[in-house]
């Protein structure tokens, strides 16, 4: 298969970027699309070019690390897969596609394809986890979940922090990264002892680092690649209220 | 040389480790303010020891490549992690697997060590759960299991199919909440080029800003690596791509001894080989064997028309099914071990009864479906079915799957004593980047087990029983000149990447590599064959210092600079695996050696002249690394032939 693509070039985070079009050929149909820019960017090798950088590492779609803007969507068009699991077959002979990198104020551009996803794992530290140090807790199954809690819990678990959810959201929200992490803790109850301080340091620190608000669009759940459900926010705004208002 | 000691404590096994925490050193709290560790990777070994070390009091220094420490490839582990719990009341014990551990590794682990692990692994569980780790439950609220290769119960704990997502995401939180506390600083997109050692011991690492290029040197009073294994030097592998064996290779070359680095681990259960563009191999996971039944055709007339597709694996009929493993060991059936399992669907293969393009085998789901339902089978493997949908094309709920073996693990690693700590003062190894507790063969769900074991529970006594003895060290300030040295050095092998101009890319040079490693230190190893590699090895580590092109300049984000100073160090570690597969005359756990073995194929150990850890020395470069041996002692367990068959 033959491809067009339209790539966003940007040196490093001050220079100013432009899209590059690049001519891929002979790709099969069974390439991963990042195998399909390993392709590319030998090609570019090749010519002593500089090839096109962008975040990847586990390639099965569990580290979270990459994440590319195809054709106006975050991880491209298929559901529930990120950019490392989408395949070429998907395509047509023949197309164009463009590649852009997470478009989020704050997630600033690093180089190429590249995003600083740092904010992410500041709003985890401000408070997405158990208080408990180690040693000195009780016998796992002294805490008794229920199943279906448990489920809940695991789904909303499931995150994996790529940013997709951002990148999708006019407003460059993170409800649904915070809300996954919110949700996941108080489904459980070794999470509901401080679930009020979390959710009010959590949401002040997405708000501080400049993600936008939630206005019930929707676009982060459909594109998200772990299908973690809206139903998450409706949970996070819960606490939320809990903690502020009740 | 330096004499290999273990610091094994005296007393009964069982007492081992109670008599060590009871006797070690300790560090008072005003005294960890003042003292400086510094930790490199942030998987589950490493997440878990800074977030434990940083509750302790020390100041903590956490490093990673990635670009979040929730990225580490620790992440990517899908079934489970074993504990002696006995939860399921079916027999299981801290002797049990003890024992399952040491018999799944082929006699070639530590007593002490393995028993320590299965003493801990109960802690870790509990830990976990207080974490919020959302582990599989029965409706009951308590806790569920399910069995894995090699055991005969059921101790296997799981989030899923993402238990080490769930498990490293518990301890990312926590070592989060000692960032938010200040007692640890996080350097993300920083990799480790060098150690520094000042007066015989670790005091610090050299490492690269991968956004600015910029070299940094960062003192600590010790350095601990939790830095994985090394198996993406067969650059086809279920590792992540950035994973490498940098770290322990600079260590290694500075004077910390390597043991068995021959012992890797190759998984039967992976999506086979599809094209030379390909980048990496998915793992599907072990889970999978307790449910899904692994066959081939018993007539190789059928194995070539479902090759060509004029027949599909719904056409034979039951006879005509070779389920091999249930008829080669009829007491573990699918779920013999990974070393195991993978041979027999080698051995299958190589006879001519392949499916797809002739190196993979099925793995069936259609009795369970048949059996437990469809909705059961989702529940317990769904995201699996659908990766494995996603990147085959082909729905494993209709079809058998196809898997084929392929490099997963790498039991060897950095030597260490009882306390973690290598051949050099103050420099620690944890998790899969040491060799300490899984022998020649690990069972499956035992590295979510080991690396929190290390992190959680063992290193944060034994770094400080080290510590306690360095309270009067100052910190020392990073312009001394073993600093200047070791970051001078480093400058010099950049420029001496780019210098090179070469025609051939770092990955073209990695796949040529790769796929020797693989065809003579992999799967089936022989003497020819081991020692044509080595010359070809160290041909290629030639025409790579020789024609090797890197792109791009040194001060910016360079991808390609940081894969080309790993792939050196990956041909470097292949010489030291050829060579150790080459002394080591036996077939044991991942190393089958064809020379040795049965009329029936199976391996054959030789316990009175190989019942050693293999420890290698480096030299220097123009001199033959020197191997010593650590005699390995079996007093509480029986040595016997590994039987998966009664």
């Amino acid at each position: 298969m033959d491809f067009t693509l339209k790539i966003w070039r940007q040196e490093n985070a001050r220079a100013k970027g432009r899209f590059v079009t690049y001519h891929v050929t002979g790709i099969s149909p069974e390439c991963s699309f990042l195998e399909m820019l390993d392709i590319l960017n030998q090609q570019l090798i090749d010519k002593f070019e500089k090839p096109v950088c962008y975040d990847h590492d586990c390639r099965e779609g569990i580290c979270g690390a990459c994440g590319l803007y195809i054709n106006g969507r975050p991880h491209g068009q298929d559901d529930g897969v990120t950019t490392c699991q989408l395949h070429m077959r998907r395509y047509r002979d023949g197309d164009t596609i463009t590649v852009e990198p997470w478009r989020a104020k704050p997630f600033p551009v690093i180089k190429d394809l590249v995003v600083d996803r740092s904010a992410f794992d500041k709003i985890i530290a401000s408070g997405g986890y158990i208080s408990v140090s180690t040693g000195g807790v009780p016998d796992a199954n002294t805490i008794l979940v229920p199943k279906e809690d448990a489920e809940l819990a695991m789904d909303a678990a499931a995150c994996i922090g790529c940013g997709a959810c951002v990148a999708a959201c006019k407003n460059a929200s993170a409800m649904l990264f915070v809300a996954s992490k919110v949700s996941q803790f108080a489904k459980l109850p070794q999470g509901r002892v401080e679930a009020k301080e979390r959710v009010k340091k959590m949401v002040a620190k997405m708000d501080e680092l400049g993600f936008g608000a939630c206005t019930n669009t929707g676009a982060c759940e459909v594109e998200c690649p772990k299908n973690i459900s809206l139903s998450h926010i409706a949970c996070l705004n819960r606490e939320y209220f809990k903690a502020k208002i009740l | 040389m330096i004499r290999l000691d273990a610091r094994i404590p005296e007393g009964p096994l069982a007492e081992k480790w109670t008599r060590f925490k009871a006797t070690q050193k300790l560090v008072s709290p005003a005294n960890k303010r003042k003292l400086d560790i510094i930790v490199v990777g942030t998987g589950l070994a490493g997440a878990s020891a800074a977030a434990s070390l940083g509750e302790q009091g020390f100041n903590v220094k956490v490093f990673c490549y990635q670009d979040s420490p929730r990225r580490a490839h620790s992440i990517a582990a899908q079934g489970g992690i074993n504990a002696a719990k006995n939860y399921p009341n079916d027999g299981d014990s801290v002797y049990r697997l003890f024992y399952d551990t040491i018999k799944g590794g082929d006699y070639r682990s530590r007593e002490a060590n393995v028993y320590r692990l299965a003493e801990v692994s109960g802690s870790i569980i509990d830990q976990c759960v207080a974490r919020g780790v959302p582990f599989a439950r029965e409706y009951s609220g308590v806790l569920k299991n399910r069995s894995f290769g090699g055991a005969q119960v059921s101790r296997t704990f799981y989030a899923r199919g993402q238990t080490g997502q769930q498990l490293l995401l518990g301890a990312y939180g926590a070592m989060m909440r000692q960032v938010n506390a200040g007692k640890i600083t996080f350097f993300p997109r920083t990799e480790m080029l060098d150690l520094v050692i000042i007066e015989g011991k670790a005091r610090g690492i050299i490492t690269r800003n991968l956004i600015t290029g910029a070299l940094e040197r960062h003192f600590g009073h010790a350095v601990v690596l939790a830095t994985g294994g090394y198996g993406r030097a067969y650059f086809l592998s279920t590792m992540a791509m950035g994973a490498n064996g940098s770290a322990i290779w600079q260590a290694y070359k500075k004077g910390a001894y390597f043991a068995n680095p021959s012992f890797v681990q190759i998984h039967p259960t992976c999506i086979p080989v599809h094209g030379d563009y390909q980048s990496k191999l998915t793992l599907m996971s072990e889970s999978l064997r307790n449910d899904g039944r692994i066959w081939v055709p018993k007539k190789s007339e059928d194995a070539e028309a479902l090759r060509n597709k004029t027949k599909l694996p719904a056409d034979l009929a039951e006879e005509d099914r070779d389920y091999y493993l249930e008829r080669k060991y009829p007491a573990f059936g699918n779920l013999v071990p990974r070393d195991v399992a993978s041979r027999a669907a080698k051995d299958r293969c190589d006879a001519g009864f392949g499916v797809g393009s002739g190196l993979a085998v099925y793995l069936d789901f259609e009795d369970a479906i048949k059996n437990l339902g469809k909705d059961v089978i989702r529940e317990r493997y769904g995201n699996l079915f659908q990766m494995y949908e996603k990147i085959v094309d082909e729905n494993p709920y209709k079809t058998p799957m196809m898997i084929y073996p392929a490099i997963h693990y790498c039991m060897g690693g950095l030597w260490v004593d009882y306390h973690l700590m290598t051949t050099i003062p103050g420099l620690f190894a944890i998790g899969e980047c040491n060799f300490s507790d899984h022998g020649a063969n690990r069972l499956g769900a035992s590295a979510l087990m080991q690396g929190l074991a290390d992190g959680y529970f063992i290193l944060p006594y034994t770094l400080q029983h080290y510590l306690a003895e360095e309270i009067l060290v100052p910190r020392m300030p990073v312009t001394l000149p073993e600093f200047e040295r070791a970051e001078n050095s480093v400058r010099d092998n950049i420029h001496k990447l780019f210098s090179i101009k070469g025609k051939q890319s770092v990955d073209a040079i990695h796949r040529k590599f790769g796929l020797k490693l693989w065809e003579m230190v992999g799967m089936a190893r022989n003497k020819s064959g081991l020692e044509s590699a080595l010359k070809e090895f160290s041909a290629l580590k030639e025409e790579f210092w020789k024609d090797v092109r890197v792109t791009g300049r040194y001060d910016e984000m360079n991808p390609e600079l940081e894969k080309a100073g790993r792939v050196a160090d990956f041909i470097e570690i292949g010489e030291l695996m050829a060579r150790d597969a080459l002394q080591r005359e036996e077939s044991c756990g991942g190393h089958f050696r064809e020379e040795h073995q049965s009329d029936e194929g199976e391996a054959m150990r030789n316990d009175d002249d190989f019942m050693f850890v293999a420890v290698w020395e480096y030299k220097a470069s123009d001199r033959e690394h020197e191997m010593h041996k650590e005699p390995l002692k079996y007093e509480d367990i029986k040595v016997a032939i590994r039987n998966y068959k009664i």
